[in-house]
C-alpha cells in the first residue's frame, strides 16, 4: 500500500510539472500535428507535375493527340516547346525542366513498329523518383483509344493492393506513427530523469524511502498515458486530413502501440542512466531516431537494405511496430498473426528495463 | 536503538580514483546533540554526510547510523533520516505547499495528519505568505525554510544539513540556527557542516576536516584550550607593515589580518610570545600594541590545519 502511493505521489508530481512546463506540454500534441502535416502532405512520392518540354517533329493529328494525352496523366506539366532535341538537353542541364519528350517525325509509322520506340523520353537521372516516374511514363499507351493502333509491348499490369489509388500518406501515416511516438516516449522519459539529476532533485529523492522501482514506474506512467493520446491525435488526424483507412481492430493497434511505448519508454530510461544533461540526453534519442527513421523501413523498403542494415533495424523497436500498424490498419491483419513483431518488441522492452534497472541504483556513485 | 550514539563511524574513507576525499574518519555523534562539521570547500564534509544516508558507498571503513549499519541496505534508515542538500533540491516549478505535500507523500505521512502537520511548518517557519507561491522563485531565505521544512516534516531522529546557510543572508542564517536549537531540544540529532566560524561555535561538538582528514574534534571550548599554541593579538596603526614584519619570523606559526588587528599564532614552547613578538615588530620599527588572548576557533581552525613544518618553526 505505502509502495503505490509514494509511486503514484511520483506520478502525481510529474504530471503537475507537466502542466506547467508549456514547451512539453505543446510537444505533446504539437509533434504528432506538425510531423503529419509536413509528412503527409510535402512528402509525396507519387510524383506528379514534373516539369516537361516537348519537341514534337511529327506535328501530326495522332502525335498532337499524344501530347494531350499525356498532358492528361498530370504525371507531367508541359511547360515548354521547343525545336530540337539538343534544346531539351539544355534545359535538363540547366534545371528547367526534369523530363524532355522527343516526338520523331516518323512517330506515325513507329507506333506499330514493334521494335522501335515511338517517343524518346530523356529524363533528369539526378533525382531518383523521377526517374521512376520516367518508367510510368515508358508504359503508358500510345493513343489505343483511337482504335487504330493496336496495343504495345508493355505486358505487366500491376496491381497495387491496400492502396490503389498508390496515395503517399496512406504508406506514410501508419510508419510515422512509429516515428513520432519513437521521439517523443524516448525523449520526454529519458529527459525527465536527467532533468532531475541536473536540478538536484535526485539527490533529494533517493534519500525518501521511495525505491528504484517506484520512482522509475511513477515516472513513466504519465507518457504511457500521453503516448496514447498521441496515438488517437494521429489517427483522427491521418483520418480526417489524409483519408488513411483503419481497416483492422482498433483494439489490436491500441494493444500493439502499448507494447511499443512500453519499448520505448524502456530505452528511454536505460539514456537516462547514462546521459549527465539534457543535451545529452537529446543527442542520445537522435542518434537512435536517425536509424528509426532510415532503417526501419519506414522510408526505403526493408527488403531492399543490404543485410547489415537489416540487422541494425530488426533491432529497432519501430521496425516492428510499423510492420504492426501497417499490418493492421492497411491490410486487416489480426494482431495475433503478426505475434512475431510482438515477440521482438516484448524482448527489446525486457532487456532495456533489466539494463535501466541495474544501471540506476539509489546512489550517487 | 538504545546506543547513546546516533552515529558512530570506524576509519570510513572514500576515494575517487586518486583522489581521497575521506581518509579514516572516526566520529561520534551523539544523541540530541548539534554536531558541527567545519572545514573548507573540498575537506570532504559533502562526501561524508552522502556515505553516512547512503547516497555513496564508502571505500573503507564502516559506520553505524541510527542501528544500521553502512555500507549495507540504507532502505531503513531513509524514513529515520531528514537530508538537507548542499544545492536547494526541491522542486522550483511547484509551489511551497505542493512541495510539502509531496514529501508528505513520499514519506508516507499518515494521511490523516498530513495536513495539520504542513500547516504546523507553514507557520512555523515562516511559509504561510509563500505557500501558493512556486518554489523556484523565492529568496535565498526562504528556499532554505523550505527546504529545512521538508527536511522535518516526517520528524525524523536524525538531520543531516549540507552547508545549508551558504546561499542566506545573515538574519535568515540567526533564525535558521534558532530553528536548529528548537529541534535539537525536542532530541533531534542534527548534524550540520558549514564553513562558517560562527556557526560551528555554536554547535554543541564538532570536527575538524582538513582535506579529507579530521584533524580535531570536541566541544568548540576543548577545542579552543586544546591548540597547542599561544595566540597573540597586534593592534597596529599600519597592519600590513606589522605583518610583513611577523611573516617568517623566528617562531612565528602564523599571521591572519582581522582589520586593524593581527591574529599571531607561536608553538606553545615559546616561553615569552608576546615578547618574542614585540621584539620581532621593534626590530622593523613598527609600533603596535601585543597582548595575549584566547584562542578563537578560527585560530583553532589555522592552528589545526596547519602544516607539521609551520607547526614547528
Amino acid at each position: 500500500m505505502k509502495s503505490l502511493s509514494r509511486l503514484l505521489a511520483i506520478t502525481k508530481k510529474e504530471i503537475r510539472q507537466m502542466r506547467r512546463d508549456r514547451l512539453t506540454f505543446g510537444m505533446i500534441v504539437g509533434i504528432p500535428v506538425i510531423q503529419m502535416l509536413l509528412f503527409g502532405y510535402a512528402i509525396n512520392t507519387d510524383v506528379r507535375n514534373l516539369r516537361t518540354a516537348i519537341v514534337d517533329q511529327a506535328n501530326t493529328h495522332l502525335s498532337r493527340q499524344f501530347v494531350v494525352e499525356l498532358r492528361e496523366t498530370q504525371v507531367v506539366n508541359i511547360v515548354e516547346r521547343v525545336d530540337t532535341p539538343a534544346q531539351l538537353e539544355e534545359l535538363i542541364r540547366v534545371g528547367v525542366i526534369s523530363v524532355g519528350v522527343v516526338i520523331p517525325a516518323d512517330f506515325e509509322r513507329r507506333v506499330i513498329d514493334p521494335d522501335r520506340p515511338a517517343v524518346h523520353l530523356l529524363v533528369d537521372g539526378s533525382d531518383p523518383t523521377i526517374s521512376g516516374v520516367a518508367n510510368q511514363l515508358r508504359i503508358m499507351p500510345v493513343a489505343f483509344d483511337t482504335g487504330r493502333i493496336e496495343r504495345r509491348g508493355n505486358n505487366v499490369e500491376v496491381r497495387p493492393y491496400y492502396n490503389p489509388e498508390r496515395r503517399t500518406p496512406v504508406n506514410v501515416i501508419p510508419g510515422l506513427m512509429g516515428i513520432i511516438l519513437t521521439l517523443t516516449m524516448m525523449l520526454f522519459t529519458a529527459v525527465a530523469i536527467v532533468r532531475e539529476r541536473e536540478r538536484g532533485n535526485l539527490e533529494l529523492l533517493i534519500n525518501t524511502p521511495v525505491s528504484s522501482a517506484e520512482l522509475m514506474i511513477g515516472k513513466v506512467i504519465p507518457y504511457i498515458v500521453i503516448g496514447m493520446i498521441q496515438l488517437a491525435l494521429i489517427l483522427v488526424v491521418g483520418d480526417v486530413l489524409f483519408q488513411v483507412p483503419m481497416r483492422g481492430s482498433i483494439v489490436d493497434l491500441y494493444l500493439a502501440a502499448g507494447a511499443f511505448i512500453a519499448a520505448n519508454l524502456s530505452f528511454g530510461l536505460v539514456i537516462s542512466t547514462v546521459a549527465k544533461t539534457q543535451f545529452q540526453a537529446m543527442q542520445m534519442t537522435f542518434f537512435v531516431l536517425m536509424p528509426s527513421i532510415l532503417l526501419s523501413g519506414f522510408v526505403f523498403p526493408f527488403d531492399g537494405m543490404p543485410v547489415f542494415a537489416r540487422y541494425l533495424g530488426e533491432v529497432l523497436p519501430v521496425t516492428h511496430f510499423i510492420r504492426l500498424t501497417r499490418g493492421i490498419m492497411l491490410r486487416d491483419a489480426a494482431l495475433m498473426e503478426l505475434y512475431p513483431e510482438l515477440v521482438a518488441l516484448g524482448a527489446f522492452t525486457l532487456v532495456a528495463m533489466t539494463l535501466a534497472a541495474l544501471r540506476f541504483t539509489k546512489r550517487l556513485d | 536503538m538504545n546506543c547513546e550514539y546516533a552515529i558512530e563511524a570506524r576509519g570510513l574513507s572514500k576515494h575517487f580514483g586518486d583522489l581521497k576525499a575521506v581518509s579514516e574518519l572516526d566520529l561520534k555523534v551523539p544523541r540530541g546533540q548539534i554536531y558541527g562539521f567545519l572545514g573548507p570547500n573540498g575537506s570532504g564534509k559533502s562526501t561524508t554526510i552522502r556515505m553516512l544516508c547512503g547516497l555513496l558507498t564508502p571505500t573503507e571503513g564502516s559506520a553505524s547510523v541510527l542501528g544500521t549499519e553502512i555500507p549495507g541496505s540504507a532502505r531503513k534508515l531513509k524514513p529515520k533520516i531528514g537530508y538537507m542538500t548542499q544545492k536547494f533540491s526541491l522542486f522550483g516549478d511547484m509551489t511551497v505547499f505542493e512541495n510539502l505535500q509531496f514529501i508528505g507523500e513520499i514519506y508516507s505521512f499518515p494521511k490523516a495528519e498530513r495536513a495539520p502537520r504542513i500547516e504546523e511548518l507553514l507557520a512555523k517557519y515562516d511559509l504561510i505568505e509563500q505557500r501558493r507561491q512556486l518554489a523556484g522563485t523565492m529568496s535565498g531565505g526562504q528556499k532554505q525554510r523550505l527546504a529545512l521544512a521538508c527536511a522535518v516534516l516526517h520528524r525524523p531522529e536524525l538531520l543531516l544539513l549540507d552547508e545549508p546557510t551558504s546561499a542566506v543572508d545573515p538574519q535568515s542564517r540567526r533564525d535558521f540556527w534558532a530553528n536548529l536549537f528548537r529541534l535539537a531540544e525536542g532530541g533531534t540529532t542534527i548534524m550540520v557542516s558549514t564553513h562558517y566560524m560562527d556557526e560551528a561555535e555554536r554547535c554543541h561538538r564538532l570536527a575538524i576536516l582538513d582535506r579529507g582528514v579530521k584533524v580535531a574534534d570536541g566541544t568548540p571550548q576543548e577545542l579552543q584550550a586544546g591548540t597547542g599554541m599561544h595566540t597573540v593579538e597586534v593592534t597596529a596603526d599600519d597592519p600590513y607593515h606589522a605583518q610583513a614584519a611577523l611573516d617568517h619570523g623566528a617562531h612565528i606559526a602564523s599571521v591572519t589580518q582581522l582589520g586593524m588587528r593581527l591574529r599571531v599564532l607561536l608553538p606553545d614552547d615559546v616561553a615569552d610570545p608576546v615578547g618574542t613578538v614585540v621584539q620581532l615588530l621593534e626590530t622593523h620599527g613598527v609600533r603596535a600594541d601585543v597582548r595575549q588572548t584566547t584562542a578563537s576557533l578560527e585560530d583553532v581552525f589555522v592552528a589545526v590545519t596547519m602544516s607539521p613544518e609551520e607547526r614547528a618553526v
